[in-house]
Formats: C-alpha cells, sequence, structure tokens
C-alpha cells in the first residue's frame, strides 16, 4: 500500500471514558475533531458511569464518524491508516470504540494501530507547535488519570515516573464537589468558587509527601512521584462533619480553595521534582485538569523557577478527542512502526510503555 | 445474492448467507466462538475470514442482519457497533433481528408443534424469554424475569437448561437438546432472509437492553450533606 509516510492522513478513535471522539489529522495538521459527550447524562450521578458512557458510545459512534469526515473533507478510500485507544479506560467502552474501529479498518482496507491512550495525550501535542521538543515529560491530570510521564521517544519509549495509587485528582474534584453540593463536573465549579475563598484557611494533607513515602534522591522512596488523593477526600469530609456538628456554617469557598490548594500543591511540586530528577527540561500537560486555573498558574510558576518549559495545548485537545488519538497514529506511522491489526483485545490497564499494541 | 449476520447476545458468532432462494438459505461459512468473553477481540477477525475464504468483498453484500439482544450488554454492543459501521462503510442495508429469534427459528425447524418458550440467561437469577406461535412468530417479549414467571410451555434453550427444576415445576417442559442453546449468526441470518423474502419489516438495531443501566443517584447528589 502506498502510505504517504511523511504527512499520513490518520483517522483516530476514542472511547476510553464518556466522550466519543473521532479526529483525522495529516501529519501535525489537524483537519477535525468530532466529539459527541455523555457528560450531562452523568451529572445526576456526580461522577460518570460506565453503562451509560458505553451506551452512547455505541450511539454516538457512527453519527460522530459520518460528521467528521464530512467536515474534514476527506473518504475513507484517502485516509491511510487507523488508529484507537484500546486502553487504559473504562472496559466496556473501550469495548464499542474498539469494535467499531475493527470493522472500519476491515470494511476499508485500511491498517489499524491499536494505541495508548496516555501517550496519545502527549501526543497530541504535535498539533500544537509541532514536533515535540527533547528532554520530553508529560503530567496529565484527568478524571481517569494522573501521571507522570518520560517521553523519551514518542513512538518508541515512554516511561512512567509516577502514578495515582487510588483516586485520580479530577475524580477528586468530583468527590469532593458532590460533598460540598456543587454539581458535577467538580473540577470548573470547585475552581470557580475557590476564587472566592482563602486557600490558607485549612491545612489540608498532601498525600505521599513523608519522608518515608518520598525518599532522598539517592534513596527514592516507593512513592516519591506517586500520588493519593483518597484521604484528601476524607480529610474534606471530616471537615464539613465538624462544621455540622458544630452547627456552624460550612465555609464553602474557603473548603474549595484549601482543597484545591492541597491538590496543586502536591502535582506541581512532584511533577517539577520528577522532571528535575530524570533530566527533564520541557514539560507538556495534558487532561481535562489541565483547564483548572490554579494548577497552570502554579505549574508555570513552579516550572519557570526550576527553568523547565512548561506547554499547554488548547484545552479542547487535553480532554479526551479522537484527534489525539490520530496524532499520536500519525507519528507511529511516519516512524514507521508496524500496524496492530485486527487481533488485539482491550486493555483497561495499558501500562504507557505499550505505546501501541504490536500485532 | 449474499447476506453477513452477526450475533454477539451471547457467544461472538458470525456467518454468511447465500440468500438467492429464501426457501433454501444456504449457510456458505460460520463462526462462533467457544469463549463468552471476546467479542471484541475475535469478532472482525472471523467475518474478515469468512469473506475472504468466501472470497466476497463488503460491498457485494445484499445486507447485514445482527442480533439485537436481548443479552448481556457489553457483548452485544460488539456485535451493534460493528455491524453498524460495516453497513455505513460498505452502503449495505442493516437490519436488526431479535436474538430469541433465532432460537425459535431452529425449535421450528425441530418440529415444535404447539406454542412454545424461548429463554436464555439473563444472569442475576433472572431469564430473558420470549412466546411464539408453533410456526414461530413471536406473541409476546423479549422480557427480563425469574423463571417462575415463564407459561406452562415447552421451553427452548440455554434458559430451560439452567432452571429445569423449576421450570418443570410450574407446569413448562425442557425441550431436550436445546438446553444448551444460544442465539448464533447463522440463525439470525436464515430468519431475516425468510422475513425479508416475505416482505416483512425487520428491526431497527437499537439494543434490547431490557434493564436501566443500574446506577444509583448518590446520597450526597440529593442534597443531604449540605
Ligand atoms: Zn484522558
Amino acid at each position: 500500500m502506498a502510505m504517504s509516510v511523511s504527512n499520513p492522513l490518520v483517522l483516530g478513535i476514542e472511547s476510553s471514558c464518556d466522550e466519543t471522539g473521532v479526529g483525522i489529522v495529516r501529519g501535525t495538521e489537524m483537519l477535525v475533531n468530532a466529539v459527541a459527550s455523555s457528560m450531562e447524562e452523568h451529572v445526576r450521578f456526580g461522577g460518570v458511569i460506565p453503562e451509560i458512557a458505553s451506551r452512547a458510545h455505541l450511539n454516538e459512534f457512527v453519527p460522530t464518524l459520518e460528521s467528521a469526515l464530512s467536515e474534514a473533507g476527506v473518504t475513507l478510500d484517502e485516509i491511510d491508516a487507523i488508529a484507537v485507544t484500546s486502553g487504559p479506560g473504562l472496559s466496556g467502552a473501550l469495548m464499542v470504540g474498539v469494535a467499531a474501529a475493527k470493522a472500519l479498518a476491515l470494511a476499508s482496507g485500511k491498517p489499524l494501530y491499536a494505541i495508548n491512550h496516555l501517550v496519545a495525550h502527549v501526543g497530541v501535542g504535535v498539533l500544537d507547535g509541532g514536533k515535540l521538543p527533547e528532554n520530553l515529560g508529560a503530567l496529565l491530570v484527568s478524571g481517569g488519570h494522573t501521571e507522570i510521564l518520560q517521553v523519551n521517544s514518542l513512538s518508541d519509549d515512554v516511561r512512567l515516573l509516577g502514578a495515582t495509587i487510588d483516586d485520580a485528582a479530577g475524580e477528586a474534584y468530583d468527590k469532593v464537589a458532590r460533598l460540598l453540593g456543587l454539581g458535577y463536573p467538580g473540577g470548573p465549579a470547585i475552581d470557580k468558587l475557590a476564587k472566592s475563598g482563602d486557600p490558607k484557611a485549612i491545612r489540608f494533607p498532601r498525600g505521599l509527601t513523608l519522608p518515608k513515602f518520598v525518599g532522598t534522591v539517592e534513596e527514592p522512596g516507593k512513592h516519591r512521584h506517586d500520588f493519593s488523593f483518597s484521604g484528601l477526600k476524607t480529610a474534606v469530609a471530616r471537615c464539613v462533619e465538624q462544621y455540622q456538628k458544630r452547627g456552624e456554617e460550612v465555609p464553602v469557598a474557603d473548603i474549595a480553595a484549601s482543597f484545591q490548594e492541597a491538590v496543586v500543591d502536591v502535582i506541581t511540586s512532584k511533577a517539577v521534582r520528577a522532571c528535575q530528577e530524570h533530566g527533564i527540561t520541557n514539560l507538556l500537560l495534558g487532561g481535562g485538569v489541565a483547564a483548572n486555573s490554579r494548577l497552570r498558574e502554579l505549574l508555570a510558576a513552579r516550572c519557570a523557577s526550576a527553568g523547565i518549559t512548561l506547554r499547554v495545548p488548547p484545552i479542547s485537545l487535553c480532554t479526551d478527542n479522537g484527534a489525539m488519538v490520530a496524532a499520536l497514529g500519525s507519528q507511529l506511522v511516519s516512524a514507521g512502526v508496524q500496524p496492530t491489526g485486527l487481533k488485539f483485545s482491550t486493555d483497561s490497564g495499558q501500562p504507557v510503555n505499550l505505546i501501541s499494541l504490536v500485532a | 445474492m449474499y447476506l453477513l449476520a452477526i450475533d454477539t447476545s451471547a457467544n461472538a458468532s458470525a456467518a454468511l448467507l447465500d440468500i438467492s432462494d429464501p426457501r433454501g438459505v444456504l449457510v456458505v461459512d460460520s463462526f462462533t466462538s467457544t469463549a463468552n468473553n471476546d467479542h471484541a477481540e475475535v469478532l472482525a477477525p472471523a467475518i474478515e475470514s469468512l469473506l475472504g475464504k468466501s472470497n466476497i468483498s463488503g460491498t457485494e453484500l445484499d445486507g447485514i442482519a445482527v442480533g439485537v439482544g436481548p443479552g448481556p450488554f457489553t457483548g452485544l454492543r460488539v456485535g451493534l457497533a460493528t455491524a453498524r459501521t460495516l453497513a455505513f462503510v460498505w452502503g449495505v442495508p442493516l437490519h436488526g433481528v431479535m436474538s430469541l429469534d433465532a432460537i425459535a427459528l431452529d425449535a421450528v425447524a425441530a418440529g415444535v408443534n404447539t406454542e412454545f418458550v424461548v429463554a436464555i440467561d439473563a444472569r442475576r437469577k433472572e431469564v430473558y424469554w420470549a412466546r411464539y406461535t408453533a410456526s414461530g412468530r413471536l406473541l409476546a417479549g423479549p422480557n427480563v424475569t425469574v423463571a417462575e414467571e415463564l407459561p406452562a410451555l415447552p421451553v427452548y434453550g440455554a434458559g430451560a437448561g439452567l432452571y429445569a427444576e423449576r421450570l418443570i415445576a410450574l407446569g413448562a417442559s425442557v425441550v431436550e437438546g436445546f438446553e444448551q442453546l444460544h442465539p448464533n449468526a447463522a440463525s439470525i441470518g436464515t430468519r431475516a432472509a425468510e422475513q425479508l423474502a416475505a416482505g416483512d419489516q425487520l428491526l431497527s438495531t437499537e439494543p434490547m437492553y431490557l434493564r436501566e443501566s443500574d446506577a444509583k443517584v448518590p446520597a450526597v447528589m440529593k442534597g443531604k450533606m449540605l
């Protein structure tokens, strides 16, 4: 098959959580990024309900594909390759996208790449500023994941430096927003309210920052670059209860600001330390929580003082979408990576070193 | 004339049928997975091999028929996402068939002569079931209930094998040879071909979940916390 290796036209499919995404990319140029979200349907539950997300993916896939193709003005014949998220993510949700992607590849005769969702959050960077710099790291923060990655090569060498050992940061926002009666999604609600609160009002715990977890540069602790947010969530719940027990009004804005400060403080300090200790001089921020104003502010400041160049793609590319999958797919095609074919299965825990599944 | 049939309401299955003669639908080739949890993995390669071995390209198909359930949700969606996408790309007509109809067709072929019931496992101690005339026309259902809700009729399908004692206790009977039977693509395709030839309207490919998503609104969302 004659494939344009320098500027391949790649269609990417994403269904790992509650966004059904189809994006089309030519090389590092984005042609379309069509996304249908079932977010509204999860609002009353205060979090993503996997079965509801999976049902929505099935309904949305073909219409989203159709609109992506027509908006980009390309036909399936012209596509060089198809890429789909095979993991990590919600298993039932992943299966809808993977089944559809396989059918699309089979029906169109195009090669199929089964792609790592986390690495795709990094790969999307090429759509905003072209080729990624050397000495690259990535901080991914969303409702489904919180990781620090070292990206030596987008096509064949990505390592996990740290990750959450319990809740994702965005999940902690959602749970605390529920406690405070702020609705779903929690991130924007807390971010907004925090602006009118005092971030120093309550000193909430910073997860996994004790010396026994962190260790030293020479002798790193087991969780030096890892995160934990479930203790923080419990601390917020206890704090709210105490005000209520005393019959006092709950200072919601102060709690929101103090919670947000605890999350953002620990994320940014750990990310910057991981960068410094691994020779990372360029950091890319990804995931839906990249929209958080305090995270962006504090990360920018701490990166600047550490001499790290921070790159934040537009928010529409930071949240889950199909263009990021296409962008990584296009990089893999250009690097000569072999397609996965049709026989793979989804991997809800796909590790970052599996950038794409091997046939 | 060729029809591709897909059903994932139980194990993943696919079949290629020659429907040139509606009174003698011919199953050219078929595939049924031996595992019940590998739908997303095996279905597309199976379809590729069915078509490849018969040297038929997707655009030559006269239609795709797919089982719309009821059945376990995750597997069911794999078949539906596959069928919808193939039909979209190839530009061929897409037809939905209620998955229990596949077993009804097999029951009629085996010579049933009364009204009967088809039942399969719905997990959570329930069965998916429907009631048919002796000629295999759907009378009622599909439903999802405990075995005790079934009428006292011959019961075909794996649901009968699973709850044999309880069905017999209520006056129903378990039909021998059918106690392990699940819906499969070859029967889905045959049923679709017969209905198409008769000019019947087939179903859309809306899944028959029969159950809600089971999501619960948390207490704190109802404003109990603050
Ligand atoms: Zn993500």
